[in-house]
């Protein structure tokens, strides 16, 4: 399949894992711990297990599993507040179908579906807002999630409804944001990563810009990324040859989709719906400040919260879950007791369980967990 | 019976009255005309002789088929509902010989629909060559069922000489495919429309049992074979791997899917091995037959693409993996529910 096999091709991938091995062996005569590299997004989780890239990669350089699944992060609370605005009488609620599964203190919204509340699953937000056009007398709530990749399309979909003046039609918005989560994790004096695989799809709108400070400030080096395998491996290699050159720069191997000024038009809708949110809840990481974002005044009718005022109870993760520590790379998913035992893909404790984004079910999906079980735990660091 | 093109399925049609006897007897029986069916008793009568003929050992299987939309590219939930369970029975290595047909109406449904689907199915059965003899007929009230639903069950007779069972895989084996994975799953997807994907694959959907002969028939010892329906190929080689206790390698080169059933897995974030099939199956054949039960296949119009896709191995645990292209390995599990669209 064109633009797919391309980026798919075994001898070019074996070529670029020779010589990223020849560079990091030259890297690791001058360390004494391995090289750690963060892939943030959940799609790059996804392709790294999909492909066994891993695999390809010597023993010294370890990828860390970020906080990038936007599905895995949804607070249990969240999900309880989505279930209510659901249950309302004349309520369809809309979402996308891997937050479908994700478990709340009670139910997930596949449970609550199964309970009697109409919950569909969409594919666009412009999918929830023909419904509303269609079904005029009842209101049509949209579960507005994920990163900057698909806060454009919420956006476009708001003002399209605004100018249509359709008023049955409104979000529950929960879309966060990159850099602020990106900055927590680069904060913690603990934290011993060597470089940061950036997410694509988010670059796609926002361009490199927002990623200067990690080179600026940090001094890590970072590479916007594709998500076939051969863009990760490539992108492993050129974090390689940053570090080897003693360089911290924001560099793009995604070429062929972003570009330096990201997508104007979208960042533009965004701005004009949305404004950040003073603090926004994560799962297993807690509160970050300003790493979410509220609709603006002028389109607050369009906010389910506003128009619902659903109860908000403070829901603590579960104690026993270590899904925090798995987020911040600080633990590896086997190294969890609950993994395999208590929390599986069928009865996740942790978000991290549910989504095929989530390092503890890549790992349980297309790892050997007894062999995993077997390593030696690796150092714990906290954030 | 005759009907007008607007002529819709009433309560009516399923009160016992005057109504259900003509929707049963002049339009139902009439479609599939056979003389067992046509006795119009309360059982259908099959003379054990007759049974006999085929062989030793009965094989009887059940399906319901709720496929939403009712026709898409390929197939329609009639002719699935013929061909599923003839798969059921030919997988075992039975020949299938008799099913029963029961249809549950939702009120509203258009004689034409019903009409159209009712044709599918006969012509499914001629092509299998297996007889309706007996079936029912409920109407129920907008709401309570989707349109259609209808449910099959078939009978068929074992040759002494197979032994056909999901708990006979050995090392060494190896397992084989007769063409494109996922097309049904894709093509069903596109059609329910809730995606904007247009695409020409079309459903698999086919009754096996021609090709399943021609390979016993060349292979008695064929250990065994699954249609790979819901779950895709994925779920029946973790079925194998469960009930002969094998680890199964599949080598993901040699797994022929569709360019445009790979496309849209990946717009969705799909993987094609769970995707459901209407007419693939999957098979373990001993490493020494598996070269010359290939070949046999290929000649066949229905295994033209047949691959073998991967090997049987001993081990401590049974596991599915996959070789992939770049030769690193990962495990293939049983899904946990639906596969869900990914969100970026």
């Amino acid at each position: 399949m064109q633009y797919v096999d391309e980026f798919r091709n075994p001898d070019v991938a074996r070529k670029l894992a020779s010589e990223i091995t020849e560079l990091s062996s030259m890297l690791m005569q001058d360390r004494n711990r391995p090289l750690q590299i963060m892939e943030f997004c959940g799609g790059h989780t996804h392709t790294i297990f999909r492909f066994g890239l891993q695999q390809l990669l010597p023993q010294h350089i370890q990828l860390v599993h970020g906080p990038g699944c936007p599905v895995c992060v949804l607070p249990r609370g969240c999900i309880d507040v989505a279930i209510q605005l659901a249950n309302q009488a004349n309520v369809i609620f809309t979402t996308f179908g891997d937050a479908m599964r994700v478990p709340g203190s009670q139910q997930s919204l596949l449970q609550a579906k199964a309970a009697g509340a109409d919950i569909r699953m969409v594919y666009s937000p412009l999918d929830a807002l023909a419904l509303a056009r269609a079904n005029p007398d009842r209101e049509v709530i949209f579960f507005a999630l994920g990163f900057e990749t698909t806060m454009p399309s919420t956006a476009l979909t708001v003002l399209e409804a605004s100018r249509e003046g359709i008023d049955n039609f409104s979000l529950f918005c929960h879309h966060i944001t990159t850099v602020p989560t990106m900055t927590a994790i680069l904060q913690d004096p603990d934290m011993r990563l060597d470089g940061f695989i950036a997410p694509g799809h988010v670059s796609m709108v926002v361009g490199d810009k927002p990623f200067e400070f990690v080179g600026a400030e940090f001094k890590k080096p970072l590479v916007i990324t594709g998500f076939e395998p051969l863009d990760i491996l490539q992108s492993i290699w050129m974090l390689l040859k940053q570090l080897s050159e003693g360089r911290s720069e924001v560099e793009n191997q995604y070429t062929r989709v972003v570009s330096a000024k990201g997508n104007p038009a979208g960042l533009a809708a965004m701005s004009d719906v949305f404004e950040p949110r003073e603090r926004s809840a994560w799962r297993g990481i807690g509160d970050i400040e300003q790493s979410g974002v509220q609709l603006t005044d002028a389109y607050k009718h369009f906010d389910a919260e506003y128009k619902f005022s659903p109860d908000h109870a403070m829901v603590e993760d579960p104690t026993a879950c270590h899904c925090g520590d798995v987020l911040k790379g600080a633990m590896q998913p086997w190294q969890c007791p609950l993994f395999g035992n208590e929390c599986q893909p069928k009865h996740p404790l942790g978000a991290l369980m549910v989504s095929s984004e989530g390092a503890c079910a890549a790992y349980y999906r297309y790892a050997d967990i007894n062999a995993l079980k077997d390593k030696q735990p690796a150092q714990r660091i906290t954030l | 019976m005759s009907f007008k093109p607007d002529d819709c399925v009433t309560l009516g049609h399923g009160s016992g009255g005057r109504a259900m006897h003509e929707l049963i007897h002049e339009f139902i029986v009439e479609k599939f005309a056979n003389s067992q069916l046509s006795e119009l008793e309360d059982q259908a009568r099959i003379p054990l002789a007759q049974l006999a003929e085929y062989g030793s050992q009965l094989a009887f299987s059940t399906d319901s088929y709720v496929v939403d939309p009712l026709f898409f590219p390929g197939a329609d939930i009639g002719k699935l509902a013929i061909c599923g369970t003839v798969n059921d029975l030919a997988v075992g290595g039975a020949t299938p010989l008799f099913l029963t047909c029961s249809l549950i109406i939702e009120e509203g449904l258009s004689f034409t629909v019903l009409n159209d689907v009712l044709d599918s199915m006969r012509r499914a059965a001629l092509h299998a060559g297996v007889k309706i003899i007996t079936g029912d007929t409920k109407v129920v009230g907008r709401g309570q069922c989707d349109k259609l639903f209808i449910n099959t069950a078939g009978i068929g007779v074992i040759d002494p000489s197979y032994n056909l069972s999901a708990g006979h895989c050995k090392s060494g084996d190896c397992i084989i495919v007769n063409g494109f994975i996922g097309d049904h799953g894709a093509a069903v997807l596109a059609a329910r429309g809730d995606v904007a994907i247009q695409t020409n694959v079309q459903s698999d959907c086919q009754a096996l049992h021609d090709l399943i002969a021609e390979m016993l028939k060349v292979c008695p010892d064929i250990r065994c074979i699954r249609d790979a329906t819901r779950g895709g190929v994925a779920t029946v080689l973790n079925e194998f791997s469960r009930a002969s206790s094998v680890v199964i390698e599949i080598d993901e080169r040699s797994v022929p899917i569709r360019p445009e059933v790979q496309a849209i897995c990946e717009l969705l974030g799909l993987d094609p091995l769970y995707l459901a099939n209407e007419g693939t199956l999957v098979c373990v054949a001993p490493q020494h037959a598996a070269q010359q039960l290939l070949s046999t296949m290929r000649k066949h119009p229905k295994g033209q693409h047949s691959q073998i896709i991967a090997t049987v191995s001993d081990a401590n645990e049974p596991i599915v993996s996959m070789r992939t292209v770049f030769g690193s390995s990962r495990i293939v599990d049983m899904l946990e529910g639906e596969q869900l669209p990914r969100i970026c």
